[in-house]
């Protein structure tokens, strides 16, 4: 095992001072809601867990199908730390939503195109653990993973145009409007900052994450050989 | 399978070992007998249970049929999958094909089709008896072709996931949890499609969710073409 790089050390720093920043910006910096109240602070963590776990959830399939190409098990290590970091950040931004749409929305939950397909995406990626566990073979593994996450993020979108179909009251704040949509607000310019500064934070810990997360894929598997060594 | 030698090259042609594969499951479930009644008992229980906890009534019954056939399709297809599926890795069929000297996704598609001919097997005897108890007319040919495209969806992926799940610790247990939300966009545009055709929608709002299941018909098979090598490779 390597000893840890100082610039992960460095990066662990960092991420523990912008999530700081960034909640402060999103607690107290930026201007209240007029309409839904302080509750609209909970919009730019809801946005950045979002992206970040949708970013992970693109870089676990092409991992996949650079895994399927290479056969290289480094690609394997990338794909599962990034399906699992994003699988958490999903499931925080589900929980967020949840809490912003209480008063928003008058309940917890609706079967809204966007809330159905995040909930189905989240158990896709909890399937795909359970599929992993099930296989003692690593190369299989690998094998079955990547191919599964490629028909998770083939199907994730058809499933949110076929929910379209029905209809959705979710707000789209970023482009684009829907008269239908309720929650729905302009953004200040502060609100803009905290907003982009969000984004930025859950960006520098989804690396941080990552890069933790590849470390201990890379034990995983030492503790694996061992394993097998042992029982040979 | 048959292995008819053929002057040109030793190896059968593409067509024919799929049918040959097609054939080698109709005749062994024709001499078992141990799949597609399984499935279909267990689809009238299904649909018993469904008029009781949805109390199907005249009026409830106009809007939840389609929802009700559908999920009853679905729970009955995983069966038949993990079964069709099963039989070939414990009896070592799956090695025996595998050595045979044909591309690997003549053996995807054999399985494939042997799988959605069970499926609309079953599909063929639960609709004219869902439709004599709950008095309904199911047999329009705009349903019969809905029932069809969400089929072959539903095998074609069932297939791909039913040969991945079978080669793990959990098998049985796993084909439904990995299939169901991949399969949903399927269902979901099968639904709709089948409950706008029951309630005599116009064909233009019905028109979308046809698309979406030729659609994701089209993407899986494909991608299924693809990636079947990388399931079966030892």
């Amino acid at each position: 095992m390597q000893p840890k790089p100082i610039v992960l050390t460095i990066l662990d720093f960092v991420s523990l001072i912008v999530l700081g920043i960034a909640t402060y910006l999103a607690l107290v910096f930026a201007p209240t809601e007029a309409v839904m109240g302080n509750v609209q602070r909970v919009f730019y963590f809801h946005v950045g867990t979002a992206w970040v776990a949708l970013l992970g959830f693109i870089i676990a399939a092409l991992s996949g199908i650079v895994y399927l190409i290479t056969k290289d098990m480094k690609w394997d290590r990338f794909e599962v730390a990034a399906v699992e970091v994003s699988t958490v950040f999903f499931f925080i931004t589900i929980v967020l939503g949840s809490i912003w749409a209480r008063p928003a929305w008058n309940t917890w939950w609706t079967w809204d195109p966007r809330l159905t397909t995040a909930s189905v995406t989240e158990l896709i990626y909890i399937a795909y653990f359970m599929l992993r566990q099930g296989i003692e073979d690593p190369e299989k593994r690998a094998r079955f993973g990547a191919i599964y996450t490629l028909l998770g993020g083939l199907s994730a979108p058809i499933t949110f145009m076929v929910i379209r179909l029905f209809r959705t009251i979710h707000p789209v704040v970023i482009g684009g409007g829907n008269a239908a949509a309720q929650g729905g607000f302009d953004m200040t310019v502060d609100m803009r900052t905290t907003f982009f500064f969000a984004l930025f934070a859950f960006t520098i810990i989804f690396i941080d994450l990552i890069w933790h997360r590849l470390r201990l894929g890379a034990l995983q598997e030492k503790v694996e050989q061992f394993k097998l060594e042992a029982s040979i | 399978m048959a292995k008819t030698p053929r002057a040109a090259n030793n190896h059968p042609s593409f067509f024919r070992a799929v049918l040959a594969i097609v054939q080698k499951d109709l005749v062994a479930e024709y001499h078992s007998r141990e799949l597609a009644p399984a499935m279909l008992a267990f689809s009238l229980i299904v649909i018993i249970i469904f008029n009781f906890a949805l109390e199907l009534d005249i009026k409830a019954r106009q809007s939840v049929t389609a929802g009700v056939l559908w999920a009853t399709f679905a729970f009955a297809g995983t069966l038949g999958l993990n079964r069709s599926m099963a039989i070939e890795k414990d009896r070592g069929c799956m090695d025996g094909l595998l050595l045979a000297p044909v591309d690997r996704s003549a053996i995807y598609f054999g399985k494939a089709i042997s799988n959605l001919a069970f499926m609309l097997l079953v599909e063929a005897i639960v609709l004219p008896v869902y439709s004599l108890m709950y008095n309904v007319n199911l047999f329009q040919a705009g349903l019969l072709g809905v029932i069809l495209l969400g089929s072959i969806g539903y095998t074609a992926v069932g297939t791909l996931l039913s040969a991945m799940s079978v080669q793990t610790r959990t098998r049985d247990v796993l084909l439904p949890i990995l299939l169901l939300p991949v399969v949903l966009p399927v269902l979901l545009a099968a639904v709709k499609a089948s409950g706008g055709l029951l309630n005599g929608a116009e064909f233009s709002e019905i028109l979308t969710p046809l698309n979406i299941l030729i659609v994701y018909d089209v993407i899986f098979i494909a991608f299924a073409f693809m990636v079947f090598d990388f399931v079966v490779e030892e």
